[in-house]
C-alpha cells in the first residue's frame, strides 16, 4: 500500500479497517506528509493553498460513493494541526471515513489535531465514521484533539460514529453543529479510556430549523485512573426534537463525570436528557460464568458489547 | 448424578437469623427429568442457586458424578457441566442473541446452529439472533432466549428456575412442549426444573416437594401429583384461607 511501512498499514487497519487501497476517494497523511490520493468524477481533493489541509467537494447527486482520509503518525514527537473541509453538493449519499492512528515508540509526545468541517447540501445524507487508535510502548503520549463542525442544511442527513478504544492518552474532542429545518444528526460514540488517560468530549448543538433533530447517544467506559468528561449539549431553537444519553460504565479507579445540558429557546422544542453511570451489574457477570466464562472473561464481553 | 448432603442455608435479617434451607438431602440420578416445587419462600430458588454456585451453603456438600464441588466457584461448575437458567433472565446492553448463543455454546457456533437452538424455543432465527439481549425485548422473548442459551450448553445437569414465571398463554403452550422434547432428549443428562405448573409436573420423573427449607415429599411423579392436585394440602398449608 504506497510508500506505508508496516506500522503504518497496521494503523490504517485500525482506524480505518483498510488493508488495501479503498475504492473511491482517498487522501492518505502519513507522518504530516501526503502518502497518497485519489480524486473521482465526483469527489475533488485538493490541498489547501496555505498548506494547512485539504478541501473535499463533492458533486450535487453523488451517490454511493466513499472518501478514505486516514492520518497516520508513527515518527516520535510529531505535532501537527490540519484543517480539511467537506462541502457536500446537494441530493448526495456519501460514507466519509476518517481516523486517527498513533503509533508512539519514543520518549516525545506525538499529538494531532484535526478540525473537520462539513457542509451537508439540501437532501444529502452523509455517513461519518472517525476511529482514533493509539499505540507504542514508548513514555510519550499520544494525544487527539479532534473538532468537528457540521452544518447541516435543509432536510439533510447524517450520522457520525466516533470510536475511541485504545491507546490514546489524552483527548479533547469538541463536536458543534448547526441544524437546519427538517434536518437530522445522529451521533453515536464510544470511549474507552485506562491507565492514566484522560478524555473530555463536549457536544453543541444547536437545532435551528423546524422540524429539525439529534439524537446523540454516547457510551463510554472508563478504567483503571482514567477520567472522562462528557459534555452533552442542545439547543432547541425552533420546533425540534433533541435527544442526548451518556451512558458509562465504570471500573477499577475510574471517574466519569457527565454534564448533559438542555437549552429550550422555543415552546414547540422537545428535548430529553438521559444519564446513568455505574459499574457492570453483578448479575450480568454471573450469567455470563453459567455460561462457563471466568469473571475477567465476563467482564470483557459485557465492555465490548457494550461499547460495540 | 447429583448429591446433596444435609445442604443449609441462613441469611441474617435485622439482627435474626433466618434458616433459608435445613438439612437438605437429595440425589438426582442422571437421565432423571425432576420438577421442584412447593410454597413461595420455601427455599426452591435457594436450592437452585447453591447448585450452580451462586451462593455458598453455610453447612453441607455438593457432589456431582461423584467429585465435590462444594468449594467450586460458578465457572468451574458450569465448565463440569451444569447449567442454570435465571427466574429473571438478565439483559445486556450491546451483547447480541448470538453473542450469548456463541459464549453458552463454548466459543464456536455456526449460524445456523444458532438458529436450530431459536427455533427450539419458538422464536424465528431470522428475526432475533442479532438482536440486542435488552429492554427492548419482551420478558417471554427473553425466557425464551435463556432457554435457548441452556440448550446450547448441551451440559450433564440443567437447571431451570420457574421458566415459566411472566409469560403468556401462548408462549407457555409452546414451554410446555420444549419441555416435552428435552425429556425425551435426556440421553445422559439430567434436567431440573422449579415449577408451579401442573403440566410441567405431570411430565416429570421425580417430584420435590420443598417447603419451610426442608424437603417434604419426593418420589415417583405418578404418586405425588395426585397428591399435590387434590389440593387440600395447600389450603391446609396456607393456613389463612378457613372458614
Amino acid at each position: 500500500m504506497f510508500q506505508l511501512d508496516e506500522i503504518q498499514k497496521r494503523l490504517i487497519a485500525e482506524v480505518a479497517g483498510l488493508h488495501k487501497v479503498p475504492i473511491g476517494a482517498y487522501n492518505f497523511r502519513a507522518n504530516s506528509q501526503l502518502a497518497a490520493r485519489q480524486s473521482t468524477a465526483n469527489i475533488e481533493i485538493t490541498s489547501k493553498e496555505d498548506g494547512t489541509g485539504i478541501d473535499i467537494h463533492i458533486k450535487p447527486n453523488t451517490k454511493n460513493e466513499s472518501v478514505h482520509i486516514p492520518v497516520v503518525l508513527s515518527a516520535s514527537g510529531l505535532t501537527e494541526t490540519v484543517y480539511n473541509d467537506f462541502f457536500i453538493g446537494e441530493n448526495c449519499d456519501v460514507v466519509i471515513v476518517a481516523g486517527c492512528g498513533i503509533d508512539n515508540c519514543g520518549s516525545a509526545n506525538s499529538e494531532h489535531d484535526g478540525v473537520h468541517r462539513f457542509f451537508v447540501g439540501k437532501n444529502s445524507k452523509v455517513k461519518y465514521v472517525e476511529k482514533h487508535y493509539g499505540s507504542g510502548t514508548g513514555t510519550g503520549k499520544r494525544i487527539l484533539n479532534p473538532v468537528t463542525e457540521v452544518t447541516l442544511n435543509e432536510n439533510s442527513f447524517m450520522e457520525m460514529e466516533m470510536v475511541q478504544i485504545k491507546g490514546v492518552d489524552s483527548t479533547n474532542r469538541v463536536t458543534t453543529a448547526n441544524v437546519d429545518a427538517s434536518a437530522k444528526l445522529i451521533v453515536r460514540e464510544r470511549l474507552m479510556t485506562h491507565g492514566d488517560q484522560k478524555a473530555f468530549s463536549t457536544y453543541k448543538i444547536n437545532l435551528n430549523g423546524e422540524n429539525s433533530g439529534a439524537d446523540v447517544v454516547s457510551r463510554g467506559v472508563a478504567r483503571d485512573k482514567s477520567f472522562q468528561k462528557l459534555d452533552l449539549g442542545i439547543s432547541g431553537n425552533a420546533a425540534c426534537n433533541g435527544h442526548t444519553e451518556c451512558d458509562s460504565i465504570i471500573m477499577d479507579e475510574g471517574k466519569i463525570l457527565a454534564v448533559p445540558s438542555l437549552e429550550a429557546n422555543n415552546v414547540d422544542a422537545m428535548l430529553v436528557h438521559e444519564a446513568a453511570i455505574g459499574k457492570i451489574a453483578g448479575e450480568q457477570i454471573i450469567k455470563l460464568m453459567t455460561l462457563g466464562l471466568t469473571e475477567a472473561e465476563a467482564e470483557e464481553q459485557i465492555i465490548n458489547g457494550f461499547l460495540k | 448424578m447429583l448429591e446433596l448432603k444435609n445442604i443449609s442455608f441462613g441469611v441474617t435479617e435485622e439482627n435474626k437469623q433466618i434458616e433459608i434451607l435445613r438439612g437438605i438431602n437429595l440425589t438426582i440420578e442422571n437421565k432423571k427429568f425432576v420438577v421442584i416445587t412447593g410454597p413461595n419462600g420455601g427455599g426452591k430458588s435457594t436450592l437452585a442457586r447453591i447448585i450452580a454456585g451462586i451462593e455458598k451453603p453455610s453447612g453441607g456438600q455438593i457432589l456431582f458424578d461423584g467429585v465435590d464441588i462444594t468449594e467450586k466457584n460458578i465457572t468451574e461448575r458450569a465448565k463440569l457441566g451444569i447449567s442454570f437458567a435465571f427466574q429473571q433472565p438478565v439483559k445486556f446492553k450491546g451483547l447480541e442473541v448470538f453473542d450469548l448463543l456463541k459464549i453458552a455454546a463454548g466459543g464456536k457456533l455456526k449460524f445456523n446452529e444458532a438458529c436450530n437452538y431459536l427455533s427450539a424455543v419458538g422464536l424465528c432465527a431470522r428475526d432475533y439472533i442479532n438482536r440486542e439481549v435488552n429492554s427492548s425485548l419482551s420478558g417471554g422473548e427473553l425466557k425464551r432466549i435463556e432457554i435457548a442459551t441452556i440448550l446450547a450448553r448441551k451440559t450433564k445437569l440443567s437447571i431451570f428456575d420457574e421458566p415459566e414465571a411472566g409469560i403468556d398463554l401462548w408462549s407457555f403452550k409452546h414451554l410446555i412442549k420444549i419441555f416435552e422434547d428435552m425429556r425425551q432428549n435426556i440421553s445422559d443428562s439430567s434436567i431440573i426444573i422449579i415449577s408451579h405448573q401442573e403440566r410441567i409436573l405431570s411430565i416429570a420423573d421425580e417430584i420435590i416437594v420443598l417447603a419451610d427449607g426442608q424437603i417434604k415429599n419426593h418420589g415417583d411423579a405418578k404418586t405425588i401429583l395426585p397428591q399435590i392436585v387434590n389440593s387440600e394440602n395447600v389450603i391446609k398449608e396456607c393456613g389463612k384461607i378457613k372458614e
